[in-house]
């Protein structure tokens, strides 16, 4: 497949006199690990809300695989292959952590009406396990999500934006608030699961929003720079970690 | 697991076995709350499952009894009003659902709130069609295959059928994917509608399935009873049963059973206390929330998290022991 | 017109009442997400209190105050650290449920304990009648009217002019926000259900004596009441005023216009209006949802 897999042209986005997202542009290929970093308040979240639908942008468009998406709800974006998780922790407490995965892709399997007879893992165990054998997380798979620790529960949250393969995932600060021993153990399982991604032939592509450097350093494979709602750079680690403006606005060495 | 389950199959034999040696008043009692069992399933799934905010499920309970009211007058069979009004009702719920859509939370609350006043005061004013504050009375009990259920015990063992088979139909319903997404929706819809799960559709039908039970549960009702007027569907019943729910756990199965058990049957245990016994019935209900918070079915969860914390706390007391003997 | 001038004032009288009570109930949604089923009971203790005491001999006004300092302790602060503090952690349906158990029992409490019966309650005000331009307003609707006003507007001009009530919205707004700035949150909020309490007292001071004083007065009175405070703005205790006047004037113009029958359709209608459109309320701000 040639092109990006996600292109992003002219992105804007104000709140009143405050401009979050000042014309933001850039690609993302298929397979690739692309990082995203910058200072709190340059806009990363804001942009990301934007693409993802959970905000309308005021301009600029969104291309996934050359089909336009700007301006999709969360619910047309995951229907068409795009997952993601949030700054802040979202399992669902209640429900066991395999349940947890079941749900986050049983909602592909068939329609509406099909799945009130589907079985209770809509076919899906196999899966779950597979991905909890993977995140190491099979000891606590049956207990409730609410229940497990904070770096626990992070990797369910990880897991889940996966269990639908989608063809880009976004992980918002997946190492916010977590242990630094387990940090090396998310690289890891990113690493693997761009390596390896089920049926297709294609690797997992993924952007990530990180403020832990050494953790986006080692992991991505370009890096975006955002300062006050603009692009800085976009470029491979060594490009970035050389490049004087960024190491004058924000990396400070 | 297995004790609960002993205890389902004792009580269901009990609520088989028992009722012949009952006497009228004790039959029309259980069968009054076996109907509130069923209509309360349904506001189950809707608050309990799905997290919506209804207070207006007795209107739903009223619309299923005055159909199948003006379908038997209007000489027509019960059997045609029974699925009338399930399937009315589903639709109306539907309706109501919209709402649901644009509003959150307490303001929902009012929403139904308001729903259910305007279909109250619909039944108690147009007279031409509900026989406004007289009623509709005379209405038969029905047949079925030729067996009259005109006697209370017939009766009560039709209601406790449909009880069972509406029972199993939500169980089924709920162990399908359909449970685990009504369950998403209710505690992060925004993570939920990210991975895929159509929340808006999931409320529309968490509102219009709850109906459809309430609408079953008030067709039987006329049928019970044999005088539909207005009193039975104000606010105030929709209210008491959002107590029922919550009372016995809402989004647990059982919770339905319990709650109406409460809702319906405690209150004539308590008939002891004479002109009293609605001033206790009140003041048991502000305490038992006070206890027990989640319901009288979260007793279990919380008997385990008990024993869970006090494990941990063993454990951690154990290590720092072995710390402490180490060092 | 003299009609429907008559009709509208005595209509804004009945609707400042349904004001206080609505006014305290947004107060007890904003300072601490309570949600009261009991409020319209919450008027009919201090009703039955203030005719016990008046039994025993003291004159209305010395019951009153009596009973504002009971209203105060037991529906106050007792309402607050025996059912809100304790279920507040669990979401909105215990204390939902709670507080309609509080009213069953408040309700059936006062008819067995006391009486089923329907009691007079003596007026603030005598049995006048004026002649403004041909129009015939009594000395209770105008006196209730503008003792409400004087109560709705000096309750906000005391959140909005002080300091304590500006604290107390600080902690209606933002409550870890007004913590971290060393406000004694728990007290802004009793103080809250204390004002609450009070608003109650007077809403009974001044609706007994047309209403009577009955075991079930306080339930039409608590519905209203949340009616007028979704119409007016549940996130603006500005909006109570608005929403009881205007619960009140509709339903006497429906009364009178339309049918006796349909009085409670009017504000109904009103009521779903503002709740398909304009959910906030009439006055309301729009409410985020977080993610």
């Amino acid at each position: 497949m040639s092109g990006p897999l996600l292109k992003v042209s002219g992105l804007k986005k104000s709140y009143g006199a405050i401009t979050a997202v000042n014309g933001v542009s850039f690609e993302v290929m298929p397979g690739e690990i692309f990082g995203v970093i910058g200072p709190n308040g340059s806009g990363k979240t804001t942009m990301f809300n934007s693409v993802l639908g959970q905000i309308r942008p005021d301009a600029g468009t969104v291309e996934l695989n050359g089909r336009d998406i700007t301006g999709l709800s969360p619910l047309q974006l995951n229907q068409r292959g795009v997952g993601r998780t949030f700054q802040t922790l979202q399992v669902f407490g209640k429900m066991s952590v395999r349940d947890n995965l079941l749900v986050a892709a049983q909602e592909h399997q068939g329609s509406m009406a099909s799945r009130m007879f589907a079985p209770r893992d809509s076919g899906l165990g196999a899966k779950a396990d597979a991905l909890i054998a993977q995140f190491r997380i099979a000891h606590v798979a049956d207990k409730k999500a609410g229940e497990l620790s904070y770096g626990q529960q992070k990797l369910v949250d990880i897991a889940m934006a996966f269990m639908s393969e989608p063809d880009l995932v976004l992980l918002d600060e997946p190492c916010a608030g977590v242990n630094p021993s387990l940090v090396g153990g998310i690289s890891t399982l990113l690493k693997e699961l761009n390596q390896t991604r089920g049926l297709g032939q294609q690797r997992g592509s993924f952007i990530v929003i990180e403020h832990n450097m050494d953790f986006v350093m080692d992991l991505c494979h370009r890096i975006l720079v955002m300062v006050e709602g603009q692009v800085m750079a976009i470029g491979t680690p060594a490009e970035i970690r050389a490049n004087k403006q960024v190491l004058d606005a924000y990396l400070g060495n | 697991m297995k004790k609960s389950l002993i205890l389902g199959v004792l009580g269901l034999a009990a609520l088989i076995a028992l009722p012949p040696f009952l006497k009228s008043y004790g039959l029309y009692l259980l069968s009054y709350w076996l109907i509130f069992v069923i209509a309360n399933m349904g506001l189950n799934l809707t608050i309990g499952y799905a997290g919506q905010k209804s207070l207006g499920h007795a209107a739903f309970f009223g619309i299923g009894a005055y159909t199948v009211a003006i379908v038997m007058k209007a000489g027509l069979s019960f059997w045609l009003g029974l699925p009338l009004a399930v399937f009315g009702c589903f639709v109306v719920g539907l309706g109501l659902g919209f709402p649901a859509l644009r509003v959150q939370t307490i303001y929902l609350a009012f929403a139904t709130l308001g729903f259910n006043t305007a279909v109250w005061l619909v039944m108690r004013n147009e007279e031409w069609l509900t026989g406004g504050t007289f009623g509709i009375n005379n209405i038969a009990r029905p047949s079925l295959f030729g067996l009259s259920l005109d006697g209370n015990l017939r009766y009560y063992y039709f209601i406790l059928g449909m009880t069972i088979v509406l029972g199993a139909l939500l169980w089924k319903l709920l162990n399908s994917p359909w449970g685990k997404a009504f369950t998403a929706l209710r505690d992060n819809p925004i993570r939920a509608e990210s991975l895929g799960v159509h929340i808006q559709a999931y409320t529309l039908l968490s509102f219009a399935i709850g109906a459809a039970y309430a609408g079953a549960a008030g067709a039987l009702f006329a049928s019970l009873v044999q005088f539909i007027e207005p009193a039975p569907f104000t606010v105030g019943a929709s209210i008491m049963m959002y107590l029922m729910v919550v009372v016995g756990g809402s989004g647990y199965f059982f919770g339905p059973l319990l709650g109406s058990a409460v809702g319906v049957l405690l209150p004539e245990w308590l008939r002891f206390a004479q002109g009293w016994y609605l001033f206790v019935f009140g003041a048991a209900v502000v305490v038992l929330m006070l206890w027990l918070p989640d319901g009288l079915l979260s007793i279990p969860d919380r008997l385990k998290a008990k024993r869970l914390a006090r494990e941990a706390s063993a454990a951690r007391a154990a290590s720092a022991a072995s710390i402490g003997a180490s060092s | 017109m003299t009609d429907f001038l008559q009709l509208v004032l005595s209509g804004l009288a009945t609707g400042s009442i349904y004001a206080l009570a609505a006014l305290g109930f947004t107060l007890l949604w904003q300072a601490s997400g309570t949600i009261n089923f009991a409020q319209g009971e919450f008027v009919m203790l201090p009703a039955f209190t203030m005719l016990g005491l008046m039994a025993v001999g003291l004159p209305l006004w010395a019951s009153f105050l009596v009973t504002c300092a009971v209203a105060v302790l037991v529906l106050g602060w007792g309402f607050k650290r025996g059912i809100a503090d304790p279920l507040l952690k669990f979401g909105l349906m215990p204390i939902v449920v709670a507080t309609i158990g509080l009213a069953i029992a408040m309700r059936n409490g006062i008819r067995a304990g006391f009486t089923a019966e329907a009691h007079p309650f003596p007026s603030l005000f005598a049995d006048k009648l004026f002649n403004i331009a041909g129009v015939t307003i009594t000395l209770i609707d105008l006196g209730t009217l503008a003792m409400s006003l004087v109560l709705v507007l000096g309750t906000q001009a005391f959140l909005a002019k002080t300091v304590t009530g500006r604290a107390m919205q600080a902690v209606a707004q933002n409550t870890d926000s007004a913590t971290v700035l060393g406000i004694n949150v728990p007290r802004m909020v009793f103080y809250t259900f204390a004002i609450n309490a009070l608003l109650a007292c007077a809403a009974a001071l001044l609706i007994t004596p047309t209403y009577l004083a009955k075991f079930d007065m306080g339930e039409p009175l608590g519905t209203k009441a949340f009616f007028a405070a979704i119409i007016g703005g549940f996130n603006n205790s500005r909006g109570a005023l608005l929403g009881g006047l205007i619960v009140g004037v509709a339903e006497n113009l429906a009364s009178a216009y339309i049918s006796p029958a349909y009085k409670d359709a009017v504000a109904l209608v009103v009521f779903m209006a503002v709740i398909l459109f304009k959910p906030q309320g009439l006055l309301g701000k729009k409410e985020e949802r977080k993610v």
